[in-house]
């Protein structure tokens, strides 16, 4: 089905790649500098604002989670369109750390529960936000809540072969099921308004320097230990299968692999890092609301990936920069456009450029 | 060790009305090769459907030595050991030669073991061997996508030697093949067989007379005819619904 | 009127002139003293004479004055007499509370006669509340009377309940016996109320109780049922053209969701443009569903030529593009249009409810798009079966190849296939119109559901769409009651997930080597 067109994922070495890792490397190294650059004295030419280091902390999640929907598109085949509900759920794990936290700092006073839970007059915690108050609780929910949904959907849909497109609707209809629920005030979620105002994380209040500094090399670290990870599954075997399963599943059943086995795995690895990517994301943007759950933020992760070229883990990490680069820009310059214009990214990387920024680059370097 | 046989009997197929196998029976022995042949829409692709797991019969049944084959899924027959071969060759484009063969290499196939899965010499031997045989051997990293379409009949071939089944199911093997290729293929088939059974289907009647064996005449879903390619040739039945056309 | 003047000759024969006496023997007493006066009232009230009613109804709000015994009416003239009279010296009559609750049933059984339709409604409504065994003779002399069925049935009604606080057992029962026969909440409740003060009636109210439940759930099914068809007609709108391009072509085009909206955008413009010519204004709504085909159709053709052709094998692409495309399309109708919502009148002939027998009330409009989901589908139907372009587009479905051999443009049939599935979005949009808010994302919220029908029925089968959309509009109102809208959407959504799991092609499946294809 999308043979001709997919780039391979296996280990053959050409030059370009080389020259694009070197690339990589540099581009991580550079990053690592800004938290940095920020401490200069604020009239150097250097320095870098608060602005900057904030919204690049969230690119680095967003590219986390445009790493995460390659791996199972781009390797697997498997187009999930609904990624940003694996994310949306880490971040609700953090956030509802984030707000136990808070503690009698909230509005009313109240010593354990949450503001909105006051407002809404509830009389205790809801038994599923015990144990949020440890931080590593809230991160093991971060991941097994996405991985949890992630091995359901996933399960019921490859079991019967639900692939392609219908597998692309089906997790659809369930971001956009999760965002109706969670908008619901009786959820236990904060409804429409989700979670804000935290005041620290481990210990540190989250408005000083430290801490966006400490959360932005988080999410670096969580970007590099993802690219590792991903680096090494698409060069082993399991990474082979998966490239086979997306190229013809049914040989694949015929050669006696289990493709639900394969694609479950994969799928579920897929949302956990996407949960991780969404922990991060909710401190260093400081909000989590149901709008995460939009099935238009999980589509246009995928399109991230799109333009900077699928079953490449680069292409992947260029499209998320580059998208958002592009967004962040065009938004503060004319808003009304940007929606022409990422409109524009899906029909234009979709019509004319099916390997992406990636694809280009290799073409030109050839 | 004895070899598992193949057993079908009484085998029905119903799409909405339409009987594609109608009571269908058939056995294969152990190490035999055996041709079938029949017209277009005879269900001889649905027979084979039914042996893989990819279509359940409406009724009857199929065995292969003990196993009961039609509570199982595609995965779980290919492992009891049937393999199968596509009548459009089916490869795994985006992956080498060498990496298409060693997916069909046998080892252990669920995801944990293929993580953690490293290549022995013994393995890299018999990739090479097989490359050897399918004589691939000088194009082991090429992508099987610049493949020529011989080649890629020869390389899913080589496929199925490397998952060293039992049962091989081949359909139309020599479609689009010179006639040279044809001939090195029934060889190869002849050669195969013995070791394991041999189910061949095939449209090109020389091809069936080069394999020397058994064969069995599908018509409307079910056998017409049985014996050597002689006896069916002789047939006046087959001769009524298939050759004499 | 018409209604009305034979009814005013049938109350002319009807009132005996006995009765007229009573009204002028009565008269005079509202001007004594209290106790004198609730008399009055009560012998006025139980003399159902119309005159009587201006009077009460001036007693009633203080604006009714006495000069001696001459009762003035708030006009100046003598009530008595209806001519002009002195009203130097007169004042207003008032009230203590035992007049005015001699006044309340006094009022209710003189509205039973009024000539209004509605007064007289309303007037049966308020007696059957007042529950007074004094009613009894008025509304038997009132049901005679009344013509209009609707009225008479509410008289009954409020009879019943009167009977039910007689003391005589037999008329009782009687009360009970025609409540039994209602199905409104208000007669159970009288009737249970009566239960505790009367045991021995038991048996027979709670007879009557258990008729008016199974009545009741009756209607509450029946009107379940309805709301779940209208939401399926909507649905069955919105996927009809995806059933087309998604079912049959193979297509997947979430700017359908677009092509709807752009559908509810076009009636607004025709109704915009209508404005001018006010006899063509109520027709705009007819007007606009051509107009939307049209709009829709030729965005439709415009895209399948200009881009989903060059990803024709490729699904997942084309998902995405045609994603990206109703974005682009989204934000230029915001641009243009403006975000907030605008407003599509109903015209006057589709607005109103309509009543059913058993109570059951049904919106009109809600019942116009119901007609207009069924009548599109057989339109498409006739489409795909009867004419030339069908035939070529069946062919062309099912083999691309022999169809081109044999002379058929595959290019131009795919084109106005698509066109046509866009078309239908487009005509879905003007039924939208008329029960959503049109607005630039009016297409989002039912791409997905719609979807999930095409899914749920089976790809490929107009009549599964039918059944899915019907199926799925149903199920999600009788889920609502009991989990909410919201909740009643996701429970949906997991049924379908897990149906999909018995019957992964849906409810109407191919089967066979025509679906593997």
């Amino acid at each position: 089905m999308s043979a001709t067109t997919a780039p391979t994922g296996t280990t053959r070495g050409i030059p370009a790649r080389q020259l694009l890792r070197g690339a990589i490397l540099i581009a991580i190294l550079l990053l690592a500098l800004l938290p940095l650059l920020n401490h200069l004295p604020a009239d150097s030419a250097f320095r870098v604002s608060d602005f900057t280091v904030a919204v690049t902390g969230k690119w680095i999640c967003y590219a986390v989670l445009a790493l995460a929907i390659d791996l199972a598109w781009g390797y697997a085949g498997i187009l999930s369109l609904g990624h940003g509900a694996f994310f949306a759920l880490g971040g609700y794990a953090m956030g509802m750390h984030l707000m136990r936290l808070i503690g009698p700092r909230g509005v009313y006073g109240h010593p354990v529960l949450p503001d909105f839970m006051v407002f809404l007059g509830y009389r205790e915690l809801p038994w599923y936000w015990l144990g949020f108050d440890h931080f590593p609780y809230a991160i093991l929910m971060a991941m097994l809540v996405p991985g949890l949904l992630a091995f359901v959907v996933g399960y019921l849909s490859f079991r019967s072969r639900i692939t392609g497109v219908y597998f692309s609707i089906i997790t659809q209809a369930m971001t956009y099921a999760l965002m109706l629920a969670f908008f619901r005030n009786d959820m236990g979620f904060g409804g429409n308004n989700g979670f804000t105002d935290f005041k620290e994380l481990l210990g540190v209040p989250l408005n000083t320097q430290a801490a966006r500094a400490g959360l932005f090399y988080a999410a670096l670290a969580l970007l590099a230990g993802s690219l590792v990870l991903c680096r090494h599954l698409v060069g082993t075997k399991l990474g082979r299968v998966l490239v086979a399963v997306r190229d013809a599943e049914s040989r694949v059943r015929f050669l006696g692999y289990s493709v639900t086995a394969f694609k479950l795995t994969v799928f579920v690895l897929s949302a956990v890092l996407a949960g991780l990517a969404g922990a991060l994301y909710v401190p260093l943007v400081g909000i989590i609301n149901p709008g995460e759950f939009a099935p238009g933020n999980s589509i246009e992760a995928v399109i991230w990936v799109a333009v900077g070229g699928r079953g490449t883990l680069i292409g992947a990490l260029l499209g998320a920069f580059s998208v958002n680069a592009l967004k962040t820009w065009l938004t503060s310059v004319a808003p009304d456009l940007w929606l022409f214009v990422l409109g524009g990214l899906f029909v234009a990387v979709t019509v004319f450029l099916p390997r992406g920024l990636i694809g280009l680059f290799r073409r030109a370097t050839k | 060790m004895s070899k598992p046989g193949l057993y079908m009997d009484g085998v029905s197929v119903v799409f909405d009305g339409f009987r594609a196998l109608n009571n269908l029976s058939l056995i294969v022995d152990p190490g035999e090769l055996r041709a079938i042949i029949g017209p277009n829409g005879a269900g001889k692709t649905t027979m084979m459907d039914v042996i893989t797991g990819k279509t359940r019969p409406t009724a009857g049944t199929v065995r292969f030595g003990d196993a009961d084959l039609t509570r199982m899924d595609e995965a779980r027959i290919a492992n009891l050991g049937i393999g199968r071969k596509f009548q459009k060759p089916t490869v795994f484009d985006a992956l080498t030669v060498f990496e298409n063969l060693e997916l069909a290499l046998k080892a252990p196939r669920d995801p944990w073991s293929c993580l953690r899965w490293a290549l022995g010499g013994e393995s890299r031997k018999r990739i090479e061997t097989v490359m050897e045989e399918i004589g691939l051997s000088a194009r082991a990293g090429d992508p099987a996508a610049i493949l020529s379409h011989g080649q890629r009949q020869w390389l899913e071939i080589g496929m199925l030697l490397m998952q060293d089944p039992d049962l091989l199911l081949v359909d139309e093997p020599v479609a689009g093949m010179t006639d040279q290729e044809t001939e090195h293929t029934a060889a190869l088939l002849r050669r195969i067989a013995g070791q394991r059974s041999v189910v061949v289907v095939e449209h090109d009647l020389e091809f069936v007379r080069a394999l020397n064996s058994k064969v069995t005449v599908l018509h409307e879903g079910t056998m017409l005819s049985e014996g050597s390619i002689d006896t069916v040739q002789n047939d006046p039945r087959v001769i009524e619904v298939y050759l004499g056309r | 009127m018409t209604r009305i003047l034979p009814l005013l000759l049938v109350l002319l024969f009807a009132l005996p002139a006995a009765a007229q006496d009573a009204f002028l023997d009565a008269l005079p007493g509202l001007a004594g003293g209290f106790g004198t006066q609730a008399e009055a009232v009560e012998r006025l009230g139980a003399g159902g004479d119309p005159r009587a009613l201006p009077v009460l109804r001036a007693l009633s709000e203080s604006t009714l004055r006495k000069n001696g015994s001459t009762i003035i009416l708030p006009d100046g003239k003598d009530a008595a007499t209806g001519q002009p009279t002195d009203t130097a010296a007169a004042e207003t009559i008032r009230i203590n509370n035992r007049v005015r609750s001699a006044l309340r049933g006094a009022l209710g059984r003189l509205q039973l006669v009024s000539a209004s339709a509605d007064e007289r409604l309303a007037a049966a409504d308020s007696v059957f509340r007042s529950r007074s065994a004094d009613n009894i003779a008025p509304l038997e002399a009132a049901i005679a009377r009344e013509a209009v069925p609707l009225v008479k049935e509410r008289q009954q009604l409020a009879l019943a309940a009167s009977r039910l606080v007689a003391a005589d057992a037999a008329v009782k029962r009687q009360g009970i016996a025609t409540l039994g026969e209602a199905s409104s909440e208000d007669a159970r409740a009288l009737l249970l109320e009566a239960r505790a003060a009367n045991p021995d009636l038991t048996a027979d109210i709670d007879k009557a109780v258990a008729a008016i439940d199974s009545r009741l759930a009756f209607k509450r099914a029946a009107e379940t049922l309805f709301q779940g068809l209208s939401l399926g007609s909507v649905l069955l709108l919105a996927a009809l053209g995806l059933a087309i391009t998604f079912g049959v072509m193979g297509v997947i085009n979430m700017a359908h969701g677009e092509f709807v909206m752009l559908g509810a955008y076009t009636t607004f413009v025709v109704q915009e443009a209508c404005r001018g010519i006010p006899w063509l204004l109520p027709w705009s709504l007819p007007l606009s569903v051509p107009a939307a085909f049209l709009v829709a159709g030729l965005a439709g053709a415009a895209l399948e030529r200009g881009l989903i052709r060059h990803l024709y094998g490729r699904p997942l692409e084309t998902l995405l593009m045609t994603f990206g495309v109703g974005m682009i399309l989204q934000q230029a109708v915001r641009l243009a249009f403006g975000a907030q919502n605008r407003e599509v009148l109903s015209p006057a002939w589709m607005q109103g409810i309509l009543s059913l027998p058993g109570g059951i009330n049904i919106t009109q409009n809600r019942l116009w798009v119901i007609v207009f989901s069924l009548l599109v589908l057989g339109l498409t139907l006739a489409a795909i079966r009867l004419t030339r372009f069908g035939l070529e587009m069946r062919a062309v479905v099912q083999n691309r190849r022999t169809a081109a051999t044999m002379g058929i443009r595959t290019g131009r049939v795919d084109a106005l296939t698509f066109a046509f599935g866009s078309g239908l979005a487009g005509m879905a949009g003007v039924a939208l119109s008329q029960i959503d808010n049109v607005s630039p994302n009016l297409g989002t919220g039912y791409i997905i559901d719609s979807f999930m029908v095409v899914v749920f029925g089976g790809v490929g089968s107009l009549i599964g769409t039918l059944v899915g959309a019907m199926g799925l509009g149903v199920l999600n109102k009788v889920i609502e009651p009991w989990a909410g809208a919201v909740l009643a959407k996701v429970a949906v959504l997991v049924i379908i997930m897990l149906f999909i799991q018995r019957r992964p092609r849906g409810l109407f499946a191919l089967k066979g080597r025509a679906a593997e294809a």
